[in-house]
C-alpha cells in the first residue's frame, strides 16, 4: 500500500470531445449531452411524478428557491471572492418588494415577481455597495447583519405591517405554472451563469478574486466589476424570495430567517463550490433531506447534522467535482 | 518633451519619512532608472506614480495633465501602468488566460492594446501571441499551464505581458530583473529593447545596477526616500553620495 499512489488519466473520449472534435459522432456528441439531456429530462417530468404527492411538490419548489441562492452565493464567493452570507436579505427584500407590488399596486404575480426581482437587487445592491472595499469575513458579517437590522426596524417602526407582515397577495395561478416558473428561471440561472464565468467578463470577475491590484493596474475599476456581480447574485436571490412570498401569499418578518443564508452555504459545500451546478445539487439533496427527516421529530437536526458533516469529511470536493472527475477520468493504483 | 513630471512628493508612514520631496521628468520614448539600496523608498514612489498609494503632497502630471488625485484605474486607463516586485499574477487562470483581463480592459477595448488585439480578432489567439513574444514558447505546454505552476521567470515575463497587452505609454517596472539568474536576465533584455523600439517609455526600478546601466538612457538614485543624484549612469555611480549610500549594504 505504501508505495502506491492513485493515478488518473482522462478517458479517451474525454480528450476526443475537447473544443469542435465533439461533433463528429452521435457517441461522441452524447458524451458531452448525455448527462445534461437526463438531468433536464428528469427535472421536467418531475412535476408529472409527483402529482401523485402535491406535498412533495410543493418541496420542489422550496429545493429551487434553495438552488437559486446557491447559485448566487457560489458565483459571488468563488467566482468573485465576496463571501455573501446575504440569502435572507435577499430574500426578504424580494418578497417584501412583491408584497408592496402585488398587494398595494395590484400589479398581477407573473409580472410583480421578475420586477420585485429588479427593484430589490437595486435596493441590495445599494445596501451593499458601501462595503465592497470589505474582504472575506468582513463582508459575511455585515451580510449576515443587515436582515437582523430590517427585522428589528420593521418590528420596532411598524411599517409594512409590522410583525403582521403584508397579506393578500396572489397565489401563482395553476400548480404547474408554479412548479415550472420556478425551475425554468433556476435553469436560466445555472446555464445563464455558467456561460457567463467563462466569457472574458467572467474571467475579469475570477481576476478579481484572485488579486485585485492587478485588475487595478489594468485599468479597471473593480468596485465597479464587484458591483455588477452583487447585483447578478441579489437579482437570482431576490427572485426567490419574490417567489417564496407568493407561494405563502404573505410576506412577513419570516422572511428574513437566518436558514436562507446558512443552508445555501451547506447546499454549495455538499455539492462541490465553483461549479454553480453543484449549488443546484446540494440543494436537491438537502432540502429533501430535511423533509424527510421530519418524520424523527425533533431528533432531525441532530441527524441532518451528521449527514452534514459526512458528507464533508468525506466528500470535501463536492459532488459535483466528484462526479465530473469519474465521469472523464479513471483512476487506476501504480507503483511509485 | 517629458511625458511624465513628478514634483515634490513626500510621503510619510506613521512618522517614517518613506518619501521627502523627490521631484523628477521623464522624456518620451526613454528609459529611466531608479536605484537605491533597501527601503530607500523606490516601491513607495511607484506606488504614489500609479495612484496606489496616496501621497502627502507634491503632484504627478502626465503628458501635463495633473494625475495626482486619480484612482489607480484611472491612472491605468490613461496609460501608465506597473508591474508588482512581488509578482500578482491571476494564479488561478492559465498563463495565457492572464492577458484576457487587461485585453477586455477598458483602455485596450477602446485603442485596440498590443498590435490591436484587443479590439479586433480572438482575445485568447492575441493572448498567445503576445507571450509567444515575450519568450514563452508557443507549441509548448507553457502558455497554458496555470499561473501557479510557472517558475519565477516566467511570472516577470508574465507580470510584463499584463502590462503591454493593454498597450501602455509607461511602464513602471519594480524590480523585474530580481530573483532572476544572469542568463534569465540576458533572455530579458531584447525585451526590453523591443519595449523601447516600440515607443513605450519605461521607468526600471532596479537592485541589479550592472545590467540597468546597460538599458538605461539615465538613472536616478533614492537614499531614506530623498534623491541623491541623476544623470548619465557613469556620473551616477561615481557621485560620492551614492557610493557613501550603497557602501556596505549592497554590492555595486
Ligand atoms: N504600507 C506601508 N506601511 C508602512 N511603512 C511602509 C509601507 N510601505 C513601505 N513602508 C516603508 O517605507 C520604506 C520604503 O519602502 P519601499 O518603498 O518598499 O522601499 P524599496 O522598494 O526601495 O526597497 C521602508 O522603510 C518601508 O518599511
Ligand atoms: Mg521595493
Amino acid at each position: 500500500m505504501e508505495n502506491k499512489r492513485i493515478e488518473r488519466i482522462d478517458r479517451g473520449i474525454k480528450v476526443r470531445t475537447e473544443g469542435i472534435y465533439s461533433i463528429v459522432s452521435m457517441r461522441e456528441m452524447m458524451y458531452i449531452a448525455g448527462p445534461r439531456i437526463i438531468f433536464l429530462g428528469i427535472l421536467f417530468l418531475l412535476p408529472l411524478i409527483l402529482e401523485a404527492a402535491p406535498y412533495w411538490k410543493r418541496v420542489m419548489n422550496i429545493m429551487f428557491i434553495y438552488s437559486l441562492l446557491a447559485i448566487s452565493f457560489d458565483f459571488l464567493a468563488n467566482y468573485t471572492g465576496l463571501v455573501c452570507l446575504g440569502g435572507a436579505f435577499f430574500i426578504g427584500i424580494g418578497g417584501y418588494a412583491t408584497a408592496i407590488l402585488n398587494s398595494v399596486l395590484h400589479i398581477p404575480v407573473l409580472l410583480s415577481i421578475p420586477l420585485a426581482a429588479i427593484i430589490g437587487a437595486v435596493v441590495c445592491t445599494l445596501l451593499l455597495l458601501p462595503c465592497l472595499q470589505l474582504r472575506g469575513v468582513y463582508f459575511a458579517i455585515i451580510t449576515l447583519m443587515f436582515p437582523l437590522l430590517f427585522t428589528r426596524v420593521i418590528e420596532a417602526t411598524n411599517i409594512l405591517g409590522g410583525t403582521n407582515g403584508i397579506t393578500g397577495l396572489e397565489s401563482i395561478p395553476g400548480h404547474f405554472t408554479e412548479n415550472y416558473y420556478i425551475m425554468i428561471v433556476a435553469l436560466i440561472a445555472l446555464f445563464g451563469l455558467r456561460r457567463f464565468v467563462n466569457l472574458d467578463a467572467g474571467l475579469v470577475m475570477r481576476g478579481v478574486k484572485d488579486n485585485e491590484q492587478s485588475i487595478r493596474a489594468s485599468g479597471i475599476n473593480v468596485t465597479w466589476m464587484k458591483t455588477q456581480a452583487v447585483f447578478i447574485s441579489s437579482l437570482i436571490g431576490c427572485f426567490g424570495g419574490a417567489y417564496l412570498a407568493h407561494l405563502y401569499v404573505w410576506a412577513g418578518l419570516s422572511l428574513f430567517a437566518l436558514d436562507f443564508s446558512i443552508i445555501p452555504i451547506a447546499a454549495v459545500a455538499i455539492g462541490g463550490g465553483g461549479t454553480i451546478f453543484g449549488a443546484i445539487a446540494g440543494s436537491f439533496i438537502l432540502v429533501p433531506l430535511s423533509e424527510f427527516l421530519r418524520f424523527f421529530g425533533s431528533f432531525r437536526i441532530v441527524l441532518y447534522c451528521i449527514i452534514l458533516t459526512a458528507f464533508i469529511v468525506f466528500k470535501s470536493e463536492g459532488i459535483m467535482t466528484y462526479i465530473t472527475r469519474k465521469y472523464h477520468q479513471f483512476e487506476r493504483w501504480v507503483d511509485v | 518633451m517629458s511625458i511624465l513630471t513628478v514634483d515634490g512628493i513626500s510621503k510619510t508612514f506613521k512618522g517614517l519619512k518613506a518619501l521627502i520631496s523627490v521631484s523628477f521628468d521623464v522624456k518620451e520614448g526613454e528609459i529611466y532608472g531608479i536605484i537605491g539600496p533597501n527601503g530607500s523608498g523606490k516601491t513607495t514612489l511607484i506606488n504614489c506614480i500609479t495612484g496606489f498609494v496616496k501621497y502627502d503632497s507634491g503632484n504627478v502630471f502626465f503628458k501635463g495633465k495633473n494625475i495626482s488625485k486619480w484612482p489607480p484605474h484611472k491612472i491605468a486607463r490613461a496609460g501608465v501602468t506597473r508591474t508588482f516586485q512581488i509578482m500578482r499574477p491571476y494564479y488561478s487562470l492559465p498563463a495565457y488566460k492572464n492577458l484576457i483581463i487587461p485585453l477586455w480592459a477598458p483602455r485596450a477595448r477602446k485603442l485596440g492594446g498590443w498590435r490591436g488585439g484587443g479590439k479586433h480578432g480572438d482575445r485568447n489567439t492575441v493572448a498567445v501571441d503576445i507571450l509567444e513574444e515575450l519568450g514563452f514558447e508557443r507549441d509548448s505546454r507553457v502558455p497554458y499551464k496555470p499561473a501557479s505552476a510557472l517558475p519565477t521567470g516566467y511570472l516577470k515575463r508574465l507580470e510584463l505581458a499584463r502590462c503591454i497587452a493593454m498597450r501602455p505609454e509607461i511602464i513602471l517596472c519594480d524590480e523585474i530583473f530580481s530573483g532572476l539568474s544572469v542568463s534569465e536576465i540576458a533572455g530579458l533584455m531584447p525585451l526590453i529593447e523591443k519595449l523601447k523600439i516600440e515607443g513605450i517609455t519605461l521607468i526600471m526600478v532596479e537592485h541589479r545596477l550592472k545590467e540597468l546601466f546597460q538599458v538605461a538612457d539615465r538613472v536616478m538614485a533614492l537614499a531614506f526616500g530623498e534623491k541623491i543624484a541623476e544623470g548619465k549612469s557613469y556620473e551616477v555611480i561615481e557621485d560620492s553620495r551614492v557610493k557613501e549610500a550603497y557602501l556596505g549594504s549592497e554590492e555595486v
